[in-house]
Formats: C-alpha cells, sequence, structure tokens
C-alpha cells in the first residue's frame, strides 16, 4: 500500500493510530488524582510534540542518514516562523499560504547554506552551519529589523493589510484558521473522569506530521536514502563507484531545511508570534538532542526523542519549590529543606541539567538512544520466553540491523 | 594504440620520486599485470589513473580522452573501476546492498534524485545484485554488515561491486592478498569467466606469481618508480632485470 511493503505498511498505520489517539493515550490519570500533573494531553504541548517531531524527523534525514551533523538547522526554524507570520499579516489568517511560504523560503536558505558548507565535512561543516545560523539571529536583531521586527518579535496587528480576508471589524486580533476552523478550536469530551481535548490545530499538525512521517519512511527505503547512508559509511568508495557525493548531502539538506521550515510555519501558525531566538544555537542544539537522544538513523527515534524532551521540559518546568514541599513533607523539618534545596537545581528552571545528565547517560550507555534502550528490553523478553540455547545460532552469519523501526 | 595510455608520468612526494617517468600501453581485451618490489609505486600510478592524485608531469589517457583533471566520479563513468590494496567497502551497509549501490550508479549516473521509489521495487537492480554475488559465492552473506565479513570476503565483496558495473577497465590492485590458497584459485577461475564472456580490459597489479601467470598476458616490471621491461610471462620469468629487482629486494 502507498508504495510501501507490508512490514512498513503496517508500521505506518500503527504510527498513524498512536498520532491520531494522542489526545486520548496522554491523558491517563483520573483528573482528580495526585498523578493528574503528569497528564500531556493539552492542546498546546500535543502541538509541540508534532511540531518538534516533524524537525527532529526532517533534521534525522541529514544527520541519521549522511552523518553531516548540522548545528545551524533553527535558521530554518526561524525563517519559517518569520515567513508564516507574515503570510498571516498581508494575505489571509488561513495558515495554509504561510505554511507553505514556510517551506520555499526554508528551502532556498538551505540551498545556499549547504550549498557553501557541505563543501566540508565533519567538524568544519557543523561549525559552517552554525556560524550561518548565529548570522542570521544577529541580522534578525541588526540589519533585518524591518522585517523581523527585532527584539520585540513579529505580532500581528489590527492594521495589517490581510488583503484576502474580509474586513475585519471586532476590534480585536483574528485567530489562525483552516478555512475557517480556528487553531484554537477544541472539542471537550469528559468520560471516566478524565477530560479529552480534541484540538483543531493539534489534529492539522498530526496529519502533517503523518505525511512527514510517511515521506521520511519512503525516503529512507528509496534509492536516494540508500545513497545518502553511502555518504556516511564511505565516501571515497561512493566516488570511484561513479557516485558524485555532494548533489546527494545537499539534496538532503534541503529536504531537511525545508522539513525545520514546516515546523517553524506550524509554530506560528499555532501561536502567531516569530522572535529571533528561535534561531539561536540552543535551539539548534535541542534538535541534535532529540535526534541523539531518541536514536538518530532510526524512523522513530527522532519522534520518540522530541516527544520525551518536550513532555518532561513541560512536567520538570512545573515543578516549583512548593510542589517541592508537598512530595518531600513527609522528611524531618531539616532535611526536608535540604532535599528541596537539591532537588529543585534540577527542576523549575534547572531543568536543563537534568536534561544535560540524561542526555550523558543515554550517550554513554545506550549510543544507538532510546530506541536501542526499547531493543534490548525486546530482546530481554524474547529471550525469556523462547529457551533455545544461544550457541544454537553462533555459526550461522550475523545479520545486519536493519535501519527501520 | 591501446585502450589506456600512459606517457612520461612523473609523481613526486617530498623528497620520494614515487614514479619516474613512467610509460605504459595497455591493449584493448588483455590482461595486463603490474609487478615490482614493494613501494616501486604501482598503487601511486593506479592513482593516478582513476583522479585519486594528480601526476606532476605526464599524461593519462583512456579510450582516447584525458583523464586528468577529472573528478574520480567522473573517471569511474567513463569506464574505469577499481579494487583497492585495501578494501574500500561501505562497511556499514549489508553485502547486497554494496552491490546494488554501483548497480544504480551504472543505470542512473552520478546523481539522480529518486527519493519516492523503493529500492526493492526497482526493476531488475536486486535481481542482478544477487546474480553477481551468487558469481562470488557470496549469496549467503547478501545479508550480513559489510564490515563484519573476513578480509579475503571484503575483496571478493568488492570485486563484485567492480565487476557489476561492467567495466571497460578493471583496475586490480592484489585482488587475492588475505584470501586463501581455495579462494585465490575461485577468483582466478571467476576473472577468467569474466575476460572470456565479455570486452573487459584489466589490470592487475600482484605478488602472487601464481595468479600473475594464471592471468597475465602481458607484464610490466615496475622498480622504484621506473618500468624495467615489458613483455610476455614467458619472458619475464627468467629475465636478468626482473631477478635482480626482485632478488636485491628479497635479500634486503
Ligand atoms: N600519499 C603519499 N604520500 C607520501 N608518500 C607516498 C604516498 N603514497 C605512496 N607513497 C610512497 O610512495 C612509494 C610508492 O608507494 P606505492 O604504494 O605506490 O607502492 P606499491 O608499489 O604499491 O607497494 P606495495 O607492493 O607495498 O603495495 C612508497 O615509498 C610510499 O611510501
Ligand atoms: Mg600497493
Amino acid at each position: 500500500m502507498l508504495g510501501l511493503n507490508k512490514t512498513d505498511t503496517k508500521f505506518l498505520l500503527i504510527v498513524i493510530f498512536l498520532t491520531l489517539a494522542t489526545p486520548i493515550l496522554l491523558q491517563p490519570f483520573a483528573e482528580n488524582s495526585g498523578l493528574a500533573q503528569f497528564n500531556a494531553g493539552y492542546p498546546d504541548l500535543m502541538q509541540r510534540f508534532a511540531i518538534y517531531g516533524i524537525f527532529a524527523i526532517g533534521f534525522n534525514l541529514l544527520f541519521g542518514l549522511t552523518g553531516y551533523l548540522s548545528f545551524g538547522h533553527a535558521a530554518f526554524l526561524g525563517v519559517g516562523s518569520y515567513s508564516a507570520v507574515w503570510m498571516l499579516k498581508l494575505l489571509s489568517m488561513n495558515v495554509l499560504p504561510g505554511i507553505l511560504l514556510a517551506m520555499v523560503v526554508s528551502g532556498l536558505f538551505a540551498l545556499v547554506i549547504g550549498f557553501i558548507s557541505l563543501r566540508r565535512s565533519g567538524i568544519y561543516f557543523s561549525i559552517l552551519t552554525l556560524a550561518f545560523a548565529q548570522m542570521s539571529f544577529n541580522l534578525a536583531y541588526s540589519v533585518l529589523t524591518p522585517l523581523t521586527n527585532g527584539e520585540t518579535g513579529l505580532q500581528l496587528s489590527l492594521t495589517d493589510p490581510r488583503i484576502l480576508d474580509a474586513a475585519n471589524t471586532s476590534g480585536s486580533l483574528p485567530v489562525t484558521n483552516l478555512f475557517g476552523a480556528a487553531m484554537s478550536e477544541s472539542y471537550k469530551l469528559e468520560f471516566l473522569n478524565r477530560v479529552f481535548t480534541f484540538n483543531v490545530g493539534y489534529y492539522f499538525c498530526a496529519i502533517l506530521a503523518i505525511i512527514a512521517f510517511y515521506i521520511s519512511l519512503r525516503i529512507f527505503r528509496s534509492p536516494f536514502g540508500l545513497m545518502l547512508r553511502a555518504v556516511k559509511s564511505n565516501q571515497q568508495r561512493m566516488n570511484y563507484t561513479g557516485l558524485a557525493a555532494r548533489p546527494y548531502t545537499l539534496a538532503a539538506f534541503v529536504i531537511s531545511g525545508m522539513y525545520a521550515g514546516l515546523a517553524g510555519g506550524l509554530l506560528a501558525s499555532m501561536d502567531p508570534l516569530a522572535g529571533a531566538e528561535r534561531m539561536q544555537w540552543t535551539a539548534s542544539g535541542e534538535v541534535v538532542i532529540m535526534t541523539i537522544l531518541g536514536g538518530a538513523g532510526t524512523l522513530m527515534g527522532p519522534v520518540l526523542g522530541a516527544g520525551f524532551i518536550k513532555y518532561l521540559e513541560n512536567i520538570f518546568s512545573k515543578i516549583n519549590e512548593h510542589v517541592l514541599h508537598g512530595w518531600f513533607s513527609w522528611l524531618p523539618d531539616g532535611l526536608q529543606d535540604l532535599v528541596v534545596w537539591i532537588a529543585a537545581r534540577f527542576t523549575g528552571e534547572g531543568w536543563h541539567l537534568t536534561l544535560g545528565l540524561m542526555f550523558m547517560l543515554v550517550v554513554i550507555f545506550l549510543p544507538g538512544g532510546l530506541m536501542e534502550g526499547g531493543q534490548r528490553i525486546g530482546k530481554l523478553f524474547r529471550r525469556g520466553r523462547e529457551d533455545v540455547p544461544d550457541d544454537g545460532t553462533g555459526n550461522r552469519p550475523k545479520p545486519a540491523p536493519h535501519v527501520a523501526e | 594504440m591501446g585502450i589506456l595510455e600512459v606517457n612520461g608520468v612523473n609523481k613526486r612526494f617530498g623528497g620520494l620520486q614515487a614514479l619516474n617517468n613512467v610509460n605504459l600501453s595497455v591493449e584493448e581485451n588483455t590482461v595486463h599485470a603490474i609487478i615490482g618490489p614493494n613501494g616501486a609505486g604501482k598503487s601511486t600510478l593506479l592513482n593516478c589513473l582513476i583522479g585519486k592524485l594528480a601526476p606532476d608531469t605526464g599524461s593519462v589517457t583512456f579510450d582516447g580522452k584525458s583523464v586528468l583533471g577529472r573528478k574520480p566520479h567522473e573517471i569511474n563513468q567513463m569506464g574505469i573501476s577499481r579494487v583497492f590494496q585495501t578494501p574500500e567497502i561501505f562497511g556499514d551497509l549489508t553485502v547486497l546492498e554494496n552491490v546494488i549501490i554501483p548497480c544504480f550508479a551504472k543505470r542512473d549516473g552520478s546523481f539522480r534524485l529518486h527519493a519516492l521509489e523503493s529500492v526493492e521495487d526497482e526493476a531488475g537492480i536486486g535481481e542482478r545484485a544477487e546474480r553477481m554475488l551468487a558469481d562470488v559465492n557470496m549469496l549467503d552473506k547478501r545479508d550480513m554488515h559489510a564490515a563484519s565479513l573476513s578480509r579475503g570476503d571484503k575483496r571478493r565483496l568488492e570485486m563484485a561491486m567492480c565487476l557489476v558495473q561492467e567495466p571497460r577497465l578493471l583496475l586490480l590492485d592484489e585482488p587475492t592478498a588475505g584470501m586463501a590458497r581455495a579462494d585465490t584459485n575461485n577468483t582466478i577461475e571467476l576473472l577468467k569467466e569474466i575476460k572470456a564472456s565479455r570486452d573487459i580490459t584489466m589490470a592487475i597489479i600482484e605478488h602472487d606469481m601464481h595468479v600473475v601467470f594464471s592471468l597475465a598476458e602481458r607484464i610490466t616490471v615496475l622498480a622504484q618508480g621506473t618500468p624495467l621491461v615489458e613483455d610476455i610471462p614467458a619472458n619475464i620469468k627468467g629475465h636478468p632485470k626482473v631477478q635482480e629487482a626482485y632478488l636485491g629486494q628479497a635479500h634486503s
């Protein structure tokens, strides 16, 4: 189906199901229970899962397949956001034109940056992309203020032309929509003491994320994907086999830049605002961490990594000293203060410390990321069930691990 | 005129004259062996043919067209494939994928953006690669990681990767080094079969004289960057200059 073989079709159907059921799956705890704060089925959080999922899927097409580590992908995210907000200001509150423009402009940016950066490989390539992104970030604050509105960031205003929309007489800012369906619109369902929120914006992002995933799956299975893995494995051999590596890496760079642009456009479509900080190197670093944490070069890894980080960020930043005191109230006073003080370093504002530690642990103990962790657990279970002695398979040739799942 | 013409090629590495005014002419559809002691400049000569190194002076033409100044992938697309002295394969990929890649390079040229087609569905490519693997007796290892192969198998895989491109000129840099005797004999048979079944020119570097004398129709002896003699195998065996070059090396 859809140009996929049986296994991949099944895989895609599972991903579609999980994505569409997210508003239910992420609301496992009853509303009045103490665990309710660990629920994640809120529209803006789910939107971020989908959007950063797209960002990471695109990043993985470059880094996971070719091994070229871009440290400037946030530039495309930022460019995408600015483009989309401009369309929302000039054309219409319908999000489609903005998203299309976001992909086109980020694609062009990627073409130029990629063309220059891909002349080098390894660390030099990373530094070049980083330099371009920081340049974009600085330009957004200085020379380009007419386009970016500098520090304030680009926002909607009542005086925007929006030539395709009917005149706005309400006196308040219009909301983003898709052919009339407002992105902020939600349908709430109460069931079993849980509130499930089905949000238009989330489903819009989710459908695009599914398409983005599907295209990435096709690329992984395509001759083009094979060539990208060849680039990573042995560029010399590739050249002596009659293949030019550069056009392949450039194509991957542009595609991956367009994924980032789409993500940026979606961010602006959910919340019509674009600021230069979206292009800062920390944002580029975040997508690197998402991809590696989840498992670079695997299909699902980047999505998992993105969801994992955005979820923990949400949970950990909510935990403040007050909450901690509540948790540790059973400890004697002096000890309680100490424990709360220590825990507070890792939560709230200090959440990046936790992220850093987690990242270190994963890189050291699970170089293949969360996907490798999952596979190891799966193997343990299988070994537990089968009673086949290990040496029975010893002399069969070891099959190569598939770049899949 | 030969299909490959090397004229007055010099290559210097710092103070070392690796190639010293090398002239070489390889006739179309022959097997031409290049032999010589370690460090004679044999691999360096091949490097100058495939665009890995640029000679300091001299000319190299393939089929009447100069290869100098061309990129490695362009030279390969002209019809020259090379098996390296230390195997150059795609270690992270499976054995089958290693052979599929040159099939695409042969069919589609140096670049084609076929991002939404499936490798599995590409007409004929998988079958062709499998047939090639069967020819080198490696079909049972098709799903193995290429990096986990033995040295001899890596070499056979690399040979399959080159042969599947049906090159007009195949350069082999010590193709049987690291192989067991049986595999060496298989390789000789394979190359003989290939040679008999289609138009192909081979230049082979080899230390194993059994291989050289089984395959070569002409032999060039290279020592210290200079071609000493070029002749048919029968005349090379007892040639005093050859004895001197090899024995001088062996006793040092
Ligand atoms: N890239 C290089 N830089 C510097 N010196 C080099 C380089 N490549 C080869 N050489 C030197 O040039 C000489 C010829 O090397 P080459 O590899 O061509 O020898 P060879 O005939 O292939 O020997 P062998 O039989 O051991 O493979 C050697 O002394 C080698 O050290
Ligand atoms: Mg050599």
